[in-house]
């Protein structure tokens, strides 16, 4: 949108110039990435041999493993995070000063450390032996912080008045929160709260700096173990992992994505709904024709409509 | 107590060393985000590609990883022996300069059509509405997200501790290997963090406030 505001359709001579920026800036990226190719080659790191590692069973199970590990960590740290952050937004929107003061203090507190430093510090003082657990403790508590203030502000986005008819019904604070207002936040916040376990994901790789055999660690334990040629194939093992990483991310935000369009989609069908009934009238034989006739006969119209209020602007 | 006295000037480097790569890599992501934003509003294709890929791969790729490929293979494909520090805050600018790129993108988005149109109308180029027109009226808006990014930066600057860099966790990772007991050294460290991440929303409130004058 703001991109065709920024600059001109261009002309002839915009046009050539656009096109020499074009191959000029296709040429630069090219070279960059042809010449880091070359001396990934001259050094061997391109050879087969280094690629030919994921082919053999025993590399390939580590590697599911560890994606069975990182997993592991995320759903356990999901669940936890989600919990809590209920808890402490509950906690922050409570009408008891105290528990007020304590879930604030604990949000601001540690949204506001480095998640690794929580995730160490857990590991030395109370989990040693356990580093799953650990990585999935310090993932919670900060996460769950996280999520804790993206649900306040659902919940604050709600309407008063809904709060208020169900107050008016005869609701209990606890009834009000959880049939009235927690559905309505988690609805709305939908795509952030899972924007946010995005995050997680990324972030179950920091057990990686507390011995989690999760895919990072497994990625470096797998470089440095086996060499081929003489050296350690760090630059084929972090490209597989790498993609790894970036697919199981891009699954999440895609869901996220949909859930969105989904939501957005949901607001329209209650709209469209009365408009199924006309097509059947006229046409009773035609019955699987008419599902679609329908649709149709609702597009035009919307459609119609639209074009005639831009004529008009 | 004795923890801090005990080794305050191994403390005082990490907080320095925190404080350093905090700014070195913030100054990176800074211009490195409105270069890519710029290419991502520009109009020829293949820089708009280009702008594109580079914030999906960086946003989806975990800080840790990012960390792995340049320490073990950046210094395979440039000149060797480059030295943590600058290996560190490359990794942390990078991968932050994918988030400013947004806000700064978000931000171009709030400034009103007809400002960039008349900008065009008086016969501005592209990159003159950017810099002259655009991109001044952006900053008050991209300075609060701006402001949580840079706090995030500090807080992943502690990765860079557990890659052989002077820092506090790293001071954090000594003393615990020292058998000292871990809950003092996570205040004092906590501290150290807290101390920084403050100063930074402290600077950008005070930027904010200076900037809300031009409105």
């Amino acid at each position: 949108m703001s991109a065709s505001v920024l600059y001109d359709s261009p002309g002839p001579k915009a046009v050539v110039r656009n096109r020499i920026y074009a191959v000029v800036g296709s040429l630069a990226i090219a070279a960059l990435i042809v010449v880091s190719l070359m001396r990934l080659a001259d050094k061997g790191h391109l050879a087969p041999e280094m690629w030919d590692i994921f082919n053999y069973s025993g590399i390939r199970q580590n590697i599911a493993d560890a994606v069975v590990a990182t997993l592991k960590a995320f759903g356990l740290a999901a669940i936890g995070s989600l919990v809590l952050g209920v808890l402490l937004a509950v906690g922050r929107l409570s009408d008891h000063q105290p528990i007020r003061w304590a879930a604030t203090a604990f949000i601001e507190l540690f949204r506001s450390l480095p998640l690794l430093i929580t995730i160490y510090a857990i590991w030395v003082g109370f989990l040693t032996d356990y580093s799953m657990w650990a990585l999935a403790a310090g993932l919670s508590i900060y996460n769950g912080c996280v999520q804790a203030e993206v649900l306040r502000a659902g919940v604050n986005s709600v309407p008063k008045g809904q709060s208020e008819a169900a107050y008016a019904l005869g609701m209990s604070k606890t009834q009000v929160m959880t049939t009235v207002l927690m559905p309505q936040a988690v609805r709305s916040m939908l795509p952030t709260i899972i924007s946010q376990l995005v995050v997680t994901l990324k972030d179950t790789s920091l057990g990686f700096i507390i011995l989690y055999p999760e895919l990072l660690q497994t990625a470096r334990l797998i470089a440095s173990n086996t060499q081929v040629n003489g050296i350690y194939p760090y630059v084929s093992t972090t490209i597989v992992v790498g993609t790894i990483y970036i697919a199981m991310c891009l699954l999440l935000s895609a869901l996220a994505t949909w859930i969105e369009k989904r939501g957005r989609r949901a607001k329209t069908g209650i709209k469209v709904a009365p408009g199924v009934q006309t097509p059947s009238i006229p046409m009773v034989g035609a019955v699987p024709d008419s599902g679609g006739g329908g649709a149709g006969g609702a597009g035009p119209t919307a459609d119609g409509a639209a074009g005639a209020g831009v004529s008009k602007d | 107590m004795n923890v801090l006295l005990d080794n305050f000037p191994a403390f005082r480097d990490g907080f320095i060393g925190t404080v350093s790569i905090t700014a070195v890599s913030s100054l990176i992501a800074l211009v490195l985000g409105v270069v890519v934003a710029g290419f991502r509003v520009s109009p020829v294709p293949p820089l708009r590609y280009f702008g594109t890929a580079w914030v999906t791969l960086m946003r989806n790729t975990p800080l840790t990883l990012l960390f792995l490929i340049f320490f073990f293979v950046v210094p395979e494909i440039l000149f060797p022996g480059m030295s943590p520090f600058v290996l560190g805050s490359l990794a942390l600018g990078f991968y932050t300069s994918s988030f400013v790129c947004e806000a700064v993108r978000s931000g171009i988005n709030t400034v009103p059509l007809g400002q960039a149109e008349a900008a065009r109308s008086v016969g501005m180029t592209f990159a003159q509405t950017l810099k002259i027109v655009v991109l001044p009226q952006a900053t008050r808006t991209v300075i609060p997200p701006l402001s949580s990014i840079f706090i995030a930066l500090t807080k992943n600057s502690a990765i860079a501790g557990a890659f052989s860099n002077t820092e506090l966790f790293g001071w954090q990772k000594l003393m615990s290997d020292k058998g000292y007991d871990i809950v003092p050294v996570f205040i004092w460290v906590a501290l150290g963090y807290l101390v920084v991440t403050f100063t930074i929303s402290g600077l950008f409130r005070l930027l904010e406030r200076r900037m809300e004058v031009a409105r």
